[in-house]
Parts: C-alpha cells; sequence; structure tokens
C-alpha cells in the first residue's frame, strides 16, 4: 500500500503548480511562451494522473498520462508548428483587450469563484484528493475560458480553449478515477483535432486576411 | 441492423466522395447516400413509433421515439440539403477548386453522420464525443466561401461551441461520478434514469447546469448565442439549412434528455431554467428581429427564437406541453430548412443579403418570391403551418396546468415576432424592382429541393399521419411527460 499521505501532498504541490500555468497563460505576453505554458501545464497534469493512479492502482489514469503526454506535449505542438506559420510565433506583444494587472485581478476573483462552485461538490462522501483536484480543475477552466476573451490572437485563444479542457481533466482524474471510454477517447482524439481544426482555420485566416488578430475582425455584429 | 447501416452509409458516401473522379461524381454518390439514410430513417422510425424502443449491436445502438424523431428530422433534411447542394455549390463555387468541392461533400457526409450517431449511440460518453464532432467536421463547412466574414464566423462557431462542449463535458464526467456512488449502472440514458434518485442532489445540480449552459451554447441559447446568426448567415445555404434546421435541435435533444434524470432528484426543479434560458431565448430574439438588416441572419434569429419555444414547452411539463415540443421540432426542421432554400435561392437571384436593397422580388424572381413568403408564413407560425399548431398545442398546455403568466409572455412574443419577420419578408417582396437581370441563373436542383420540400410544409400542419403521431407521442413520453 503506498503511502497515501506523501502522494497527497506531491498532488497538492502540482495542483499549485498547474494553477499558477494556468494564470501565466492569461498574463504572458508573447505567443511562444504560451504555448511553452500550456506544455509545462500538460506535464503537470500528467502527473497528478500518475500519483492519483499509484494511489488508486487505477491503471486507467496512466493510460490517461501517457495519452496526455503523447498528444498534449507531442502531438499538438507539432500540428500548430506545422499549420501555423512561424511568424505568428515571432509575435512579441500579444494584443488584448484588458492590460495585465486588472486580467489579473479578474483571474483572482475567478479563483475564488471556482472555490464557491466546487464546494457544495465537495460535501459529497470522495477522496481526498477531490479537495484539490476539483476546485483547481474548475479554477484552470475558467482562466482558459477568461483567456480566450481577454486574448485578440488566433493561437492564444486556442491555448486558452486547451487549457480549459486541461482544466476538465485535472479534476476529471479525481472525480472518476475509473474513467471508461470518455476521457480516453475524448484526450486521444479529440483533443488533437481540435487543434488541427483550429490551427488550419488560423492558417487560413492569415493567407487571407494577413493577420490573426481574430478579435479585430468585427464585420458581422449586430447595427 | 438498420442502426449500423445508419451509420456506416454516409461513412462510405464521405470516402467515395474524396475520389478524385470527375466534376459530377461526388454530388450524386452523396445523393444516393441521403436517400437510403432517409429510406432506413423511415423504417427505424416506423418501428420505434410501433414499439417503443430498437436496440442492435449489444446494446451499442439503440433508439427510443424522442432519438427516431431526431433521426428522421435529420435524414430528411439531409437529404434535401443534399439535393440542394448539387446545383448550388456548382453555381457558387469557381472553376478550379474542385478540391474543395470534393472536400465539401466529404465533410457534408461526416456532418450528417455525426449528427445521427448523437440519438443512436447507447453511451453517453461517446455521444459527446458525436456532438463535438459536429463542431469540429462543420467548422470548414461554414467557412466555405472563403470571404473574411465566412472565415470570422467560422473562427467564432469552433471556439465558442467547442468551449460550451468542454464546459459540458465537466458536467458528464459529474453525472458518472454520480452514478458510481449509486451503484453500477451503464452509462447511458436509462441507466442514469435509474441511477438518479441514488445520485447525491449535490452532483446532480453543478452537473445540469454545466451541461445546460454548455450544451446551450450549441443550441444558441441567450445569452451564449453570439456565435448563432454569424455562422448561420455566412456558411452557404445547404449548410445553413442543417445548422439551422437539425443540428440545434439535435443538441437540445440532449439538453431535454437530462430531465427525466434531473426531474426525479429531490430539491432540483429543473423547469424553470428551461422556461428561464426559453423565454430569454425567445425575447432577445423579438428584440433583434426588429433591427435586422440581413435576411439570412433574421432567419437565424428565428431559429435562437424557435429552440427557446420549445425549451419553454419543455419546462412547462405534462404530457401535452411535451407533445407540443416534439411537434415544434418537426414544425422548425422543416419550415427552417425551407427558408434557407428560399434565401439560397434569393442571393443566386439579386445577389446580396442585404434585406434594405432587395425590393420587388415578386416581379424579379417570382420562385423566390414565393418561396421566401411561404416558408416566412410557415416559421413565423402562421396557420395552416405545423408551427402555428404546435404554439397553439404548447399554449393550451401552459394555460391547462395554470402557468398563465408564461404562457402570456410567450404569446405576445410571438406575435411581435411573427410582425416583424413578415414586415421584412413584405419590403423584399413587393414594391418596384430596383435590379435588373438575375445575377446567377437559378439550378435546377435547387428549384427540385423547393418543390420537394413544400410537400411537408403544407401537409404537415393540417394532417399528421398515424405512425407520426404515434412517434410524437412516444418522443413526449421520453421527454418525461
Amino acid at each position: 500500500m503506498p503511502n497515501t499521505s506523501i502522494l497527497f501532498a506531491l498532488d497538492a504541490l502540482t495542483g499549485a503548480l498547474f494553477l499558477l500555468t494556468a494564470i501565466g497563460v492569461v498574463a504572458t505576453r508573447q505567443v511562444l511562451a504560451s504555448l511553452q505554458l500550456f506544455i509545462l501545464q500538460s506535464l503537470l497534469l500528467t502527473l497528478s494522473a500518475v500519483l492519483l493512479g499509484i494511489a488508486q492502482g487505477s491503471i486507467h489514469l496512466f493510460a490517461v498520462a501517457a495519452i496526455t503526454i503523447a498528444t498534449k506535449t507531442l502531438l499538438i505542438p507539432w500540428l500548430l508548428r506545422h499549420t501555423v506559420s512561424a511568424e505568428v510565433y515571432r509575435t512579441r506583444e500579444i494584443e488584448r483587450v484588458l492590460n495585465i494587472p486588472s486580467s489579473l485581478l479578474i483571474a483572482a476573483i475567478l479563483i475564488v469563484l471556482a472555490y464557491v462552485v466546487a464546494d457544495p461538490l465537495l460535501t459529497v462522501v470522495g477522496l481526498p484528493f477531490d479537495q484539490v483536484n476539483l476546485p483547481l480543475g474548475i479554477a484552470a477552466m475558467f482562466l482558459g475560458a477568461f483567456t480566450i476573451a481577454v486574448r485578440r490572437e488566433a493561437v492564444p485563444q486556442l491555448l486558452g480553449l486547451l487549457a480549459v479542457e486541461n482544466g476538465v481533466f485535472f479534476a476529471g482524474v479525481a472525480i472518476v478515477p475509473n474513467l471508461p471510454v470518455i476521457a480516453e477517447l475524448a484526450a486521444a482524439v479529440d483533443v488533437p483535432v481540435v487543434a488541427l481544426v483550429v490551427g488550419m482555420l488560423t492558417r487560413r485566416i492569415h493567407a487571407r486576411l494577413g493577420t490573426t488578430a481574430v478579435g479585430r475582425l468585427a464585420s458581422l455584429r449586430e447595427q | 441492423m438498420e442502426l449500423a447501416a445508419l451509420l456506416l452509409v454516409p461513412l462510405l458516401a464521405s470516402g467515395f466522395s474524396l475520389l478524385p473522379a470527375g466534376r459530377r461524381f461526388a454530388a450524386p454518390v452523396t445523393l444516393l447516400g441521403s436517400v437510403i439514410v432517409l429510406a432506413l430513417a423511415v423504417a427505424v422510425a416506423a418501428e420505434a413509433a410501433r414499439s417503443g424502443r430498437v436496440a442492435a449491436s449489444g446494446e451499442w445502438l439503440t433508439c427510443d421515439g424522442l432519438g427516431a424523431l431526431i433521426l428522421l428530422l435529420v435524414a430528411f433534411v439531409g437529404f434535401t440539403a443534399a439535393l440542394f447542394s448539387w446545383g448550388y455549390v456548382a453555381e457558387s463555387v469557381k472553376h478550379g477548386r474542385q478540391k474543395s468541392v470534393r472536400l465539401y461533400y466529404a465533410l457534408y457526409n461526416l456532418f450528417v453522420l455525426s449528427m445521427l450517431a448523437v440519438p443512436l449511440l447507447a453511451n453517453v460518453a461517446l455521444m459527446w464525443i458525436a456532438v463535438e464532432l459536429t463542431t469540429l467536421v462543420s467548422a470548414f463547412l461554414v467557412g466555405f466561401e472563403d470571404t473574411p466574414e465566412a472565415l470570422e464566423a467560422a473562427w467564432k462557431y469552433v471556439v465558442l461551441t467547442t468551449l460550451g462542449a468542454v464546459l459540458a463535458l465537466l458536467g458528464f464526467l459529474i453525472l458518472y461520478w454520480g452514478s458510481r456512488i449509486a451503484g453500477l449502472t451503464p452509462f447511458t440514458w436509462s441507466g442514469l434514469v435509474e441511477a438518479a434518485p441514488n445520485m447525491p442532489p449535490a452532483l446532480l445540480w453543478p452537473a445540469f447546469l454545466f451541461i445546460l449552459v454548455g450544451f446551450g451554447t450549441k443550441v444558441g441559447l441567450v445569452p451564449m448565442h453570439t456565435w448563432l446568426p454569424d455562422a448561420h448567415s455566412q456558411a452557404p445555404a445547404s449548410i445553413c439549412a442543417l445548422l439551422s434546421g437539425v443540428e440545434t435541435t439535435t443538441v437540445l435533444y440532449v439538453i431535454l434528455r437530462l430531465f427525466p434524470v434531473v426531474g426525479v432528484a429531490q430539491g432540483l426543479d429543473a423547469r424553470p431554467w428551461f422556461v428561464g434560458f426559453g423565454l430569454l431565448s425567445v425575447g432577445i430574439a423579438t428584440l433583434l428581429f426588429i433591427h435586422v438588416r440581413d435576411f439570412k441572419r433574421m432567419f437565424a434569429f428565428s431559429t435562437v427564437e424557435h429552440m427557446g419555444i420549445i425549451l419553454v414547452a419543455a419546462g412547462l411539463g405534462g404530457a401535452d406541453a411535451h407533445l407540443g415540443a416534439a411537434y415544434q421540432m418537426v414544425g422548425h426542421a422543416i419550415a427552417k430548412s425551407f427558408c434557407f432554400f428560399a434565401a439560397g435561392v434569393t442571393v443566386l437571384s439579386v445577389g446580396t443579403q442585404d434585406i434594405a436593397s432587395v425590393r420587388g422580388l415578386a416581379r424579379s424572381s417570382p420562385l423566390a418570391a414565393t418561396a421566401l413568403i411561404a416558408g416566412g408564413f410557415a416559421i413565423a407560425g402562421a396557420p395552416p403551418f405545423a408551427v402555428f399548431v404546435s404554439e397553439f398545442v404548447i399554449f393550451k398546455a401552459g394555460l391547462a396546468s395554470g402557468q398563465y403568466l408564461i404562457v402570456a409572455l410567450l404569446a405576445c412574443l410571438v406575435v411581435v415576432a411573427f410582425c416583424a419577420v413578415m414586415f421584412h419578408i413584405n419590403r423584399m417582396v413587393f414594391g418596384d424592382a430596383q435590379h435588373e437581370a438575375p445575377a446567377m441563373a437559378v439550378p435546377r436542383s435547387c428549384k427540385v429541393t423547393l418543390a420537394l420540400a413544400a410537400i411537408p410544409l403544407v401537409i404537415i400542419g393540417i394532417y399528421v399521419p398515424a405512425p407520426l403521431y404515434d412517434l410524437l407521442k412516444a418522443a413526449a413520453s421520453a421527454m418525461g411527460g
């Protein structure tokens, strides 16, 4: 029987770093840096899945960990580099709707909100790991969605979307340790397809309009 | 066996569409596939109406009355839109883009496949993947015309609806958590209904809200609707018919499926949420109708309105209101796809989507004018069309159960929306013609589509065949009515 308290402490540390990467994706100035933060976040998700897998002896979680490594740290960065032109990654200052201090303030409010949302769920008898993974996963979801709202560039918006997905899985590995087909298929097939479709769309927008500042596109709106 | 064939046929048609076998290959293959799918869907729906439930292939695929209704609607619009595509795509695509035409038909078939899979897949997790795939395979179709506006619409469509689907995923994971606590039941809709009374209400509640908001984004419920008028106005008319006519209804079907699951939980009432989101959607769509400038956008807002009406009907509760909701789904799918075919023909005839610059269509293009008038009356809910009857059934059911305020609000909004739609269409059809010769000839396949799609449009409001009525009854009872 593995020592659960050490695993719990390690998982809590992983969770804290996971949240920091989510905040980093909101605040960073460069496209390349947000991609690297996303890879780091995926590695932390993998680590949490492995820790919970050891604690609960669940083979499913090791499968989730392996799929996360393969798709999110290798396949998706590779896909993005091949569909989106290198010019996009050289963008140093990402155009944004809000400045960084205000964004961080809202991010802090969202994290508190995540704990409020998760609180009733935590009254349900579960594993101690739920207390770490569920609120932090929901916080990462909110921060990812907020990233989409404040970014005007295509690739950072996509990374925000993938961060939301990471948040769902971070919560998911704790609440459903014997994930059946859902997480494994979704992680293995769905996430790379999302990246591929959005990446190809970004390429077409870049080729057609000469920009990837999708937040600036506003010809369609109510008059 | 039919259930597996329903998924296999579009898959094969998609593969064949990619073959580089000349310019005129993909369209007939797609049309043939869609005819087979329609025939199979009619057979499945007839059996579901008779026996209540069809299952096959080791319980992986299943279909009850509500599922069969969605299946039938997707298959029908899948067929008419395939026929419309034949001439429309050939006409609107410039020469030298034959490769993108093949891609269009390949993705068209996959899009129909993913929508057929939503009601068929028994496992709720696999069904989530099918919903997600509807977005991913249709993204290219929305941006098919390659204009800056179309690409902008495709971007918003993919990012927002995928975000919604991921939120819903957390909801489904929580439901799975709950069903594991409640004991080992299969992760299917019937398994969830069985497990729900033993699930902690603290789990059902957030699961319901995450799925309602997440998939509500894809249905186009206000305030998550912002992408919908863009995508539904910029896609090619054939794709708009699928997006507006059946894709929204297919996802709404998933939300309606939740009702029997959460409806039996103690301390949780889903009905005020359905009524609240529904009335808000109808209200905002009605306000936006008045100022709309683009006629395809107008039909898109009408979809938001109809989704709201169906949700209100589901929230009113009771067998009669649910029957009205099921009937409204049929009326919406048939009339809305017809409206977009009419809009497509109008765009071909006048070369613009701007309401203000279209005048005197009755003289310059009688076909487009007639179709717009018929479609407008049908979608706005004039008698004797199906939408009028279904709205009447819903109002009556609401009054019978004493929910006067909701019915009064809904009725006022529906009347305002009716006037706004007819005002805009009236301005386009009558008056002096301002433009000369038609911008493009209307292809024969588009005319045939309009004629074919008009048959159920006219008939279904006056006469509901007995098997269809049984199917509607079965669908209503699956909604928990």
